[in-house]
């Protein structure tokens, strides 16, 4: 049985067939299963696999390497602190360890109501906002101390639900466009062509999403 | 001294609405792909080349003739690298958010130029505000005929994809974003074939080009390789973005004509960097990101330029300036900066493995005050382990660059900062400040 929504299926179907390879769509499948479900369930990873070609191990070792894709579950905001050197000279770390202290968990816990997982993140290019942080990957920085109780206090109030969507980065992202790839000829080691080659698509004009 | 000079990649940036078709199209937007258009591809290429337009990406590497590398064969694919990751680097990111029609633009004139009819836009998956203004744009260049099967009504067919990143620094690097496009885990791969434009994406040749790099296409195309060329000084020719950050009072990115400006007039000029808080002297800069070596107050008189940076043995590279003043501790700095690489690293070569979480705990616990003065030699062994010899530009053990950047800030402490690692060792904690958050 599918795990992913009928809605959810159709959209990795179109994800898929935008690449020459299915394989090229499966991070974008794993941010896809995150916006439905909050984080990567095993579940998702064997229907990713399916539409992918590849095995679920080969989707968990692949998603394991990459920072935004938890394979665990997470808390309704993933906040997310920089520490790198240009948010540590402004203060950064006063500010996370703050944030362990108000929020009562240490960086990789989530809160024991689910609301929060706490984060330290390498540079996320807001140095100009020193130091930022994000909630489920929107910026918010400077903050201060005071900047990020007012901000959890939102967030929980759900006063910031506009600004600030549910988990997965697609959840706003609408790819009505686009040609059919073509399949690849050559391959580096994944399969050559699979469900998304050549013809999955619509031959001109909208896909579906 | 500060030119003024045109602003190239940075015209819309500070419109309100500078992300949208209408404004693009009302400030001379898709101008530069209908001329390219009307040019066969060659001479388009030609432009650039004329442009002396150097990558914006870190290496540096002249645009135009990454173009010519590529290998003849039926299916060639473009890759845009939106991966900005580099720490202290916030100026793709800035491009991908407020004009995310002029990198589509560049886009199809490079795809345009090199024969290429299906590109990819990697895009930093963090930037979840700049994927979604990207797809938007795209979504909007096809309704307008900027892209799909008859751009602008020539039938040259281009399709565009914008790709999400899952956040993993290593795939900035040119090859280990291929793997990833390709859906694998961000490992680079092993050289020869040392370029994509050989061997890229599902082995095909393809061009890897940075957001900056691609941005600068629509202006060089509509006024002329020749006028972008006649800004700075050769080979460091236009301008380039730099990305300040650090103790200064203006953190922020800054558009200004190469080889013209100081990193002086970068730090402390009041229409640019505007000092630093407090005018607490300067201890030491890093140039370039940071990969690159620090620099102290003696090379504030520098100019912006690629040449002049790699000669005083540093790099430009990501155009990324953090400043440290004498609130600073360099050996915390440099820690902070070994702790990033020993997370980053992808862990295919040893020595940038192990290397990596062996420096990262000698240099905390040096920051700590619970190490040695044998320490110091032994971190820089270890250093030594990663890339041999410790010179610049660095010799290598690993597949790629990411290894032989770890020393650079270490090895700087070491030479610049012996002194304050001394005094950390002598008593046994740190002498400098914690650094908070500023007030007020």
């Amino acid at each position: 049985m599918p795990h992913l929504t009928s809605d959810n299926r159709a959209r990795a179907e179109a994800i898929v067939a935008c690449y020459p390879q299915p394989r090229s769509a499966l991070i974008p499948l794993c941010h896809l299963a995150q916006a439905q479900d909050g984080w990567l369930t095993p579940a998702a990873m064997e229907e990713i696999a399916e539409l992918v070609g590849c095995t679920p191990a080969e989707v968990r070792g692949t998603a394991r390497f990459y920072d935004m894709l938890h394979t665990e579950p997470v808390g309704r905001h993933v906040v997310t602190v920089c520490t790198n050197i240009a948010c540590m000279l402004a203060g950064a770390y006063e500010v996370l360890d703050h944030a362990a202290a108000a929020l009562g968990i240490s960086v990789g816990q989530t809160t024991a109501d689910g609301e929060f997982t706490l984060e330290e993140a390498e540079c996320l290019a807001g140095c100009d906002s020193a130091p930022c942080v994000q909630v489920n990957h929107r910026f918010f920085g400077p903050l201060d101390p005071d900047g990020f109780d007012a901000l959890t206090e939102d967030l929980r109030s759900g006063r910031l639900a506009d600004t600030v969507p549910a988990h997965g980065i697609l959840s706003r992202i609408d790819r009505s466009v686009g040609l059919p790839a073509k399949a690849a000829k050559t391959g580096t080691g994944a399969q050559a062509a699979g469900s998304g080659g050549q013809g999955s698509g619509p031959a001109t004009g909208a896909r579906p999403e | 001294m500060i030119t003024q000079a045109p602003r190239i990649v940075t015209s819309r940036v500070e419109l309100s609405d500078g992300f949208t078709l209408e404004r693009h199209l009302a400030t001379g937007g898709y101008e530069g792909l209908r001329k390219a258009l009307s040019m066969p591809p060659a001479d388009v290429a030609a432009e650039v080349n004329k442009a002396s337009l150097l990558g914006r990406g870190g290496a540096g590497f002249p645009a135009g003739r990454k173009w010519s590398m590529l290998r003849q064969a039926p299916t060639r694919y473009l890759v845009v690298n939106g991966d900005e990751s580099e720490p202290a680097t916030f100026k793709d990111h800035m491009l991908i958010e407020r004009d995310p029609h002029q990198i589509i633009e560049g886009t199809a004139i490079a795809a345009y130029a090199t024969g290429v009819e299906q590109a990819f836009i990697y895009c930093r998956g963090e930037f979840a505000l700049g994927l979604e203004r990207l797809q938007q744009a795209c979504n909007e260049a096809y309704a307008y005929g900027a892209l799909g099967a008859d751009v602008l009504g020539t039938g040259y067919a281009l399709d565009v994809v914008i790709h999400p990143g899952a956040g993993a620094y290593i795939c900035g690097e040119e090859t280990a974003l291929l793997e990833s496009l390709e859906g694998k885990r961000g490992f680079p791969r092993i050289k020869p074939p040392y370029f994509p434009a050989a061997v890229g994406l599902y082995g095909e040749p393809t061009v890897v080009n940075n957001v900056e790099t691609i941005s600068n296409l629509p202006w060089i195309i509509t006024h002329g390789g020749d006028a972008f060329a006649a800004l700075g000084e050769r080979p460091s020719a236009g301008t380039r973005l730099f990305a300040l950050s650090g103790r200064v009072e203006h953190p922020g990115w800054f558009e200004i004509e190469m080889s013209k400006t100081t990193f002086r007039d970068l730090i402390y000029d009041p229409s640019l960097g505007g000092g630093i808080p407090g005018g607490n002297p300067l201890r030491a800069f890093i140039p370039g990101g940071v990969s690159a070596p620090w620099f102290g107050p003696d090379r504030l008189d520098l100019k912006l330029s690629q040449d002049a940076v790699g000669q005083a043995g540093s790099m430009l590279g990501s155009g990324s300036v953090v400043v440290m003043d004498s609130d600073t501790c360099p050996v915390r700095a440099a820690w902070r900066i070994a702790r990033f690489f020993h997370r980053e690293s992808c862990g295919q070569c040893t020595p940038c493995r192990e290397g990596s979480g062996w420096i990262e705990k000698i240099m905390h616990r040096l920051e700590q005050g619970l190490g040695r003065e044998q320490d110091i030699d032994l971190v820089l062994d270890a250093c030594d382990n990663i890339s041999p010899g410790l010179s610049w530009p660095p010799k290598q053990t690993t597949i790629c660059v990411f290894g032989p950047s770890i020393p650079s800030a270490i090895v700087s402490v070491a030479k610049m900062f012996r002194d304050e690692l001394l005094v950390h060792v002598k008593d046994g904690g740190c002498p400098f400040p914690p650094d908070a958050v500023r007030r007020g």
